[in-house]
């Protein structure tokens, strides 16, 4: 599982793929991708919402809800309190409302910092509460997911936020409303296997791991999978996802979907005609 | 359509012509899928995969603007060089490529926009690996599942239409070929091999298989047909863009207003009808 030490907060940062030591306002500038060698960091939600949505858009939803320890699992209110003081965060998913680009939409962003991202009660009722709410004002939905899986000390109550955030997803799609799920580095386990990789559309960011097992069950179970099978380039490549993109075009490619489903045409396009298409598809017919 | 000379049912066209339509309508020049959504399409962002099996290059499939309109958009395309058309597979789809068309297509009908469809294939893949995969299944699931739509779907032929193929994306509101295209059951060297051991007897086939735009007309399959710039699609591609995008957006403006129930129910009963005798209209 990832810590909070895997997020950059330095004046310098090395880049943990090519080890370029780079200027952290530059890097701020290029959205936290390396420009050296590609590489996509780790983000905080509040990143997160900086890079994607409107400036001063967003109100959070559901902060409130209280620390639950279903089993009394030795240690595990202990832990929950200082992953709430280390980031501020109430649990390991920041949902809400806000825009992009004037657009109104539901929003969903996970944050490893908090136990790995992984997901319990809480996380499983706010991404609930969000498609619910979503559906009851009529606002498409948008969710960054980034998890090291199941929340192992809530254990069966952890497992059943899989079928209801599954069947939530299910009553936005009754509803007509469209639903984007954005899987960043990394996601695994339980949220893959639930709302992660049900939507409409899925967009990953290169790069990205992600996969069924996660990385300490891979560990322990000395499961023997090949290098690379548990990366956002094989699960595109074998069809489970849309579009795999540089963080660079995220936002634009949200815009645009987001025009699309809401009917609305992009006023300015940012790359009309012939060369958008390059940009956003993998259309490389052209001569 | 004022180019087009319709022949009444009973004059056959001639084999000359039905051979020459199926030589235009593989011009190695022929404009594919990508070179009218390049033209007609604005903000195109092509979604990849079947979440099953992996994504096939012989479908492209999307989510695009028509004139401001949004529209998703589904098409064979077949590759121009040597590495393009492997990795197109000659525009010859398989199972993964009909279970990504119909994944857009709902996409499309959950949020109430219109499908565009553009046909272009001399038949499906039918090599073990589509076989293994449930080909036969994929295409038939389409064809149910489209009459399900809610939502206007237009099937233009710009190319080959051929056979299960075409129609595995062919089932719509408002159906029309380019005047140079060809639909039919089977590719016409493919005929004159099985019913008289002769593939050498193509033209022959190709006339007797009345696969041209005015047959399909004549036998009420189309709705109607586009006609092509100077010799050919092939010799001005903007020129042939534009009047794909002015009767796509005239059949659409003409279904917009349809209830979804109605247009279902007529959809329905348009391919019900098809091949009727007329004793029994
Ligand atoms: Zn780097």
């Amino acid at each position: 599982m990832t810590t909070v030490d895997d997020i950059p907060s330095n004046l310098w940062e090395e880049c943990p793929l090519c080890h370029q030591l780079l200027y952290t306002r530059a890097l701020e500038k290029e959205l936290w991708v390396c420009p050296k060698c590609g590489y996509h960091f780790r983000l905080h939600s509040a990143q997160r919402v900086q890079i994607t949505v409107d400036e001063g858009s967003f109100i959070p939803w559901d902060n409130d809800l209280p620390l639950v320890d279903p089993l009394q699992f030795p240690g595990y209110r202990e832990k929950v309190q200082q992953a709430r003081e280390k980031t501020g965060l109430n649990e390991a998913v920041v949902t809400g409302r806000a825009t992009l680009a004037g657009i109104p939409l539901g929003l969903g962003i996970m944050d490893l910092a908090f136990i790995g991202g992984s997901m319990g009660w809480i996380v499983g009722e706010k991404i609930a509460r969000l498609m619910e709410r979503c559906v009851a004002d009529q606002l498409p939905v948008v969710v960054f997911c980034a998890s090291g899986g199941a929340r192992m000390q809530e254990s069966l109550i952890s497992l059943m936020q899989m079928p209801k955030t599954s069947g939530a997803v299910g009553k936005l799609g009754e509803a007509g409303l469209p639903y984007i799920g954005v899987l960043t580095d990394p996601t695994y386990g339980g949220v893959t296997a639930s709302y992660a990789f049900l939507g409409d559309v899925i967009i990953a960011e290169t790069g990205a791991a992600m996969g069924f097992a996660g990385p300490r069950v891979v560990e322990v179970t000395n499961l023997n999978l090949p290098r690379g099978v548990q990366t956002a380039e094989f699960q595109y490549e074998h069809g489970m996802i849309d579009i795999l993109i540089n963080r660079q075009q995220l936002r634009n490619t949200l815009r645009i979907l987001l025009h699309w489903f809401g009917g609305t045409r992009p006023e300015h396009s940012e790359n009309a005609g012939a060369s958008s298409t390059a940009l956003l598809g993998e259309m490389t017919d052209h001569e | 359509m004022s180019k087009i000379h319709i022949p009444p049912s009973s004059e056959a066209s001639s084999e000359q012509d039905a051979q020459q339509q199926v030589e235009l309508a593989r011009h190695p020049q022929r404009p594919y899928t990508l070179d009218y959504l390049d033209r007609m399409v604005t903000d195109f962002v092509e979604l990849h995969g079947d979440r099953r099996y992996g994504d096939d290059g012989a479908i492209v499939a999307g989510l695009g603007f028509i004139q401001g309109y949004p529209v998703a958009i589904i098409g064979h395309q077949k590759g121009r060089s040597a590495s393009q058309r492997r990795r197109r597979n000659f525009g010859m789809a398989r199972a993964e490529g009909y279970r990504k068309a119909m994944r857009v297509m709902r996409i499309a009908a959950k949020v109430g926009h219109p499908i565009l469809t553009l046909i272009d294939t001399p038949g499906a893949d039918c090599l073990e690996q589509s076989e293994s995969r449930g080909i036969s299944e994929a295409i038939a699931a389409n064809q149910r599942d489209m009459f399900t739509l809610p939502v206007p779907i237009v099937v233009v032929v710009i190319g080959e239409g051929g056979s299960g193929g075409a129609i595995g994306i062919g089932v719509g509101d408002r159906i029309m070929m380019l005047e140079h295209s060809y639909y039919s059951v089977i590719a016409p060297e493919s005929c004159a091999a099985i019913l008289w051991r002769d593939s050498s007897r193509n033209e022959e086939a190709a006339s007797a298989l009345k696969l041209t735009a005015p047959d399909a007309l004549n036998l009420g399959v189309i709705d109607s047909i586009i006609s092509e710039p100077g010799e050919g699609a092939h010799t001005d591609y903007g020129q042939a863009a534009n009047l794909v995008k002015e009767a796509v957006l005239g059949a659409l403006t003409e279904l917009g207003d349809i209830p979804p129930a109605e247009l279902m129910a007529a959809r329905y009963e348009k391919f019900r009808k098809m091949g009727q005798p007329k004793e029994l209209q």
